[in-house]
């Protein structure tokens, strides 16, 4: 007994200690927490406006990067604004109309809402109305928001950005495109190959990954080129599709060059170094940012943008080797 | 997991000094309503509902509520279907995405070749009856576990759903309907709201109730509700009797591909328009809805007022968590604690049943 316990303790001691050693020698001179803390975000005084309540409901699956970043543009609005922001998300249509009426019943003072999936919103945002809710659209849904008679909306047209994109690989002399979209049967992203082809001179061909799991994605691609190596760029709808798709790229032979759409701050890196080629920025940041604080304007002194007639664009921004670097900073803080 | 026992409860052992009559008869009643499965599922339901009132003061009004309901109405017919399923014996993991596919099928039908509505909608009951046969045949013909045959079934469905839709309209979702002859109609059977006491409650919360009725007198009163008992507890002493056990699982196979097809008419006519990605996911929530409810997953117990009561718990969860505005990043793990808690507070309920 007493020898065991003993045992035990100088066990514990022996691992306290060691673990004491690791952490004094184990520091790193660069990188890390400390050198992320060097860097700060956004942040700007407060209005002594009266608190509101504004919900923001969008189609995003839970963990993605791109609505991260429109989540810390809102959440840079609402503590300017003096708003409370209730962020929810839920990528089924029938359940992002629930959540919708769950603002509504919250009796919130105004909604920003991504139109993904029109048709379902519908009628969930004519009781929004109906209860005297200002609504906004941002992100998708520039075809929609006006008849829907939301107040305005923030974003770019899907299938316009497409097209830029293709034009963009006309100009730089691509050849034959695989496409990638990272979930079967969603609106936005196939509006976005749909448009990369109308543009583009040479092929484009669909390819489906399963976006939820990485490496079947990057096996997938790396597939897809080894088995066409006519294949010369790879576009894909996001930017950790892109980073996976430069390893696919590498795997395969290492002939086909990568773009995308949407920054993240890996990506940008990425741009810097080369390997992904350009990117085509909608600015995330921004569209959360400009739906709180329209609201907030609306709310406190009528104000709206675009009139009720036209959209507020946030995009296509084209991100090259060139500019990329003005975007670096603000993309260390994950705000970009 | 606890013993199975069979719903005519098998009694437990006498006491040797036998009480008096009466008080057995008094004691067996109290009994046999306790031991039945859904009193756990009661007890969970009752207790989320009061923690959802302490933490979330928009969850007390009305319209709220009628908001919770909608959410466990959609799932719980599915719930349903899949409870009796269970019971049977068997699992149906393509239920999510069969949802999705009666959906496509009465849109593009109707919309594809300009017929009326309605006539869209019949093929699609007949498409999702078909998926049911089938997955019910396989599985008998193979001899496989149904895991795995509803789980090929799964992915066939889901591709199919995208590419026929891609087909067929060169788009990821169908065209609108709305302008079409028998919308309306149609809508209003499946989709339209009703006034109670001034709140809007969906009509699908009427059809589940309704539902949910008839299931229960289908289990409890048929001589049907008995095979599925016991092709579900065992199926060769069922056999030995005399119990149609294929034909048995074949239509329950069926049932879940007519709760499909009614859950898939309600998103066509209240969402207009049907994405051919939906619906991957939802078959673990109706199976999860199933067990809250008090079925056991080896089959041959449960019931399905239990299954109302799990969906139930789920819709109250999935939209308490909203109301109370706790931080989105959590939500999928408080769902997860959530129902944890439900099934461990069932489980409690009915050992100490059986324990009286």
């Amino acid at each position: 007994m007493d020898l065991r316990i003993n045992r035990h303790r100088r066990a514990g001691l022996a691992a306290l200690a060691t673990a004491a050693v690791l952490l004094a020698a184990g520091c790193s001179s660069q990188g890390g927490k400390k050198a992320q803390e060097a860097d700060s975000g956004i942040a700007a005084g407060k209005a002594d406006t009266p608190r509101l309540k504004i919900a923001m409901i969008t189609h995003a699956a839970p963990g993605d990067t791109f609505w991260d970043t429109v989540r810390k543009g809102a959440k840079t609005a609402a503590a300017k604004d003096n708003v409370d922001l209730v962020y929810s998300s839920n990528p089924n249509g029938a359940d992002q109309a629930n959540l919708i009426q769950n603002a509504i019943n919250q009796k919130v003072d105004g909604i920003a809402v991504t139109l993904a999936k029109p048709d379902a919103m519908k009628g969930a945002i004519a009781k929004a109305k109906k209860a005297g809710i200002p609504v906004v659209a941002f992100n998708a849904g520039l075809e929609q928001w006006k008849d829907m008679g939301l107040l305005e909306y923030f974003g770019q047209d899907e299938s316009i950005a497409g097209q830029a994109l293709g034009k963009h690989l006309n100009e730089i002399g691509a050849k034959h495109n695989i496409c990638v979209i990272q979930e079967q049967g969603h609106v936005a992203l196939e509006a976005r190959c749909a448009g990369v082809k109308k543009t583009f001179k040479g092929k484009t061909d669909t390819l489906y990954v399963n976006g939820t799991d990485m490496p079947s994605v990057k096996s997938t691609i790396a597939a897809k080129l080894k088995q066409d190596s006519s294949i010369d760029y790879v576009v894909t709808l996001g930017a950790p599709f892109a980073l996976t798709a430069v390893q696919s790229a590498k795997d395969a032979g290492g002939k086909a060059k990568v773009a995308t759409f949407d920054l993240n701050k890996d990506l940008v890196s990425a741009v810097q170094s080369g390997d992904v080629q350009f990117a085509v920025d909608q600015q995330p940041y921004l569209q959360g940012y400009l739906s709180i604080d329209s609201l907030w304007l609306f709310k406190n002194n009528g104000n709206f943008s675009g009139g009720g007639e036209k959209p507020v664009l946030t995009g296509p921004a084209f991100v090259t080797k060139e500019n990329v670097d003005t975007i670096a900073t603000f993309a260390k803080n994950g705000t970009r | 997991m606890t013993h199975t026992a069979t719903p005519a409860a098998a009694t437990p052992p006498a006491s040797p000094a036998a009480p008096p009559k009466t008080r057995t008869a008094e004691r067996s009643l109290a009994r046999r309503a306790l031991a039945r499965p859904e009193v756990g599922a009661l007890v969970a339901a009752i207790g989320v509902y009061l923690f959802f009132f302490v933490a979330a003061p928009t969850f007390r009004q009305a319209d709220s509520f009628a908001t919770v309901l909608y959410q466990a109405s959609t799932m719980g017919i599915m719930a349903l279907a899949v409870s009796l399923l269970m019971i049977g014996g068997e699992f149906d993991l393509s239920a999510g995405v069969a949802v999705t596919s009666s959906a496509l099928t009465a849109s593009m039908f109707s919309f594809q070749l300009t017929t009326n509505v309605w006539v869209g909608v019949i093929v699609a009951l007949l498409v999702s009856l078909t998926v049911g046969l089938i997955n019910g045949l396989l599985l008998i013909k193979t001899g496989l576990p149904s895991f795995l045959v509803s789980l090929a079934s799964f992915l066939m469905l889901q591709g199919a759903n995208l590419a026929i839709t891609k087909l067929l309209t060169d788009n990821v979702a169908t065209d609108s309907i709305t302008d079409m002859d028998g919308f309306d109609q149609a809508k209003s059977v499946f989709a339209s709201e009703v006034d109670i006491f001034g709140v809007d409650v969906k009509i699908t919360v009427l059809w589940w109730l309704i539902f949910a009725a008839i299931a229960t007198w289908v289990l409890l009163r048929t001589k049907f509700g008995n095979w599925i008992f016991a092709a579900g507890g065992s199926k060769e002493s069922a056999r030995a009797v005399g119990v149609p056990v294929n034909l048995t699982k074949i239509a329950l196979f069926m049932t879940v591909g007519f709760a499909a097809w009614f859950v898939g008419m309600h998103l066509l006519f209240e969402y207009n328009t049907v994405q051919a990605g939906e619906g991957v996911g939802n078959e673990f929530y109706y199976i999860i809805a199933a067990v809250i409810g008090g079925c056991l997953l080896t089959g041959g117990y449960g019931s399905a007022i239990g299954a109302v009561l799990g969906a139930f718990i789920f819709g109250m969860v999935n939209q308490g968590i909203v109301y109370a505005n706790w931080n989105p990043d959590w939500f999928k793990f408080f769902v997860g604690v959530m129902l944890l808690l439900a099934t461990l507070v069932n489980l409690w309920v009915r050992r100490q049943a059986a324990r009286r």
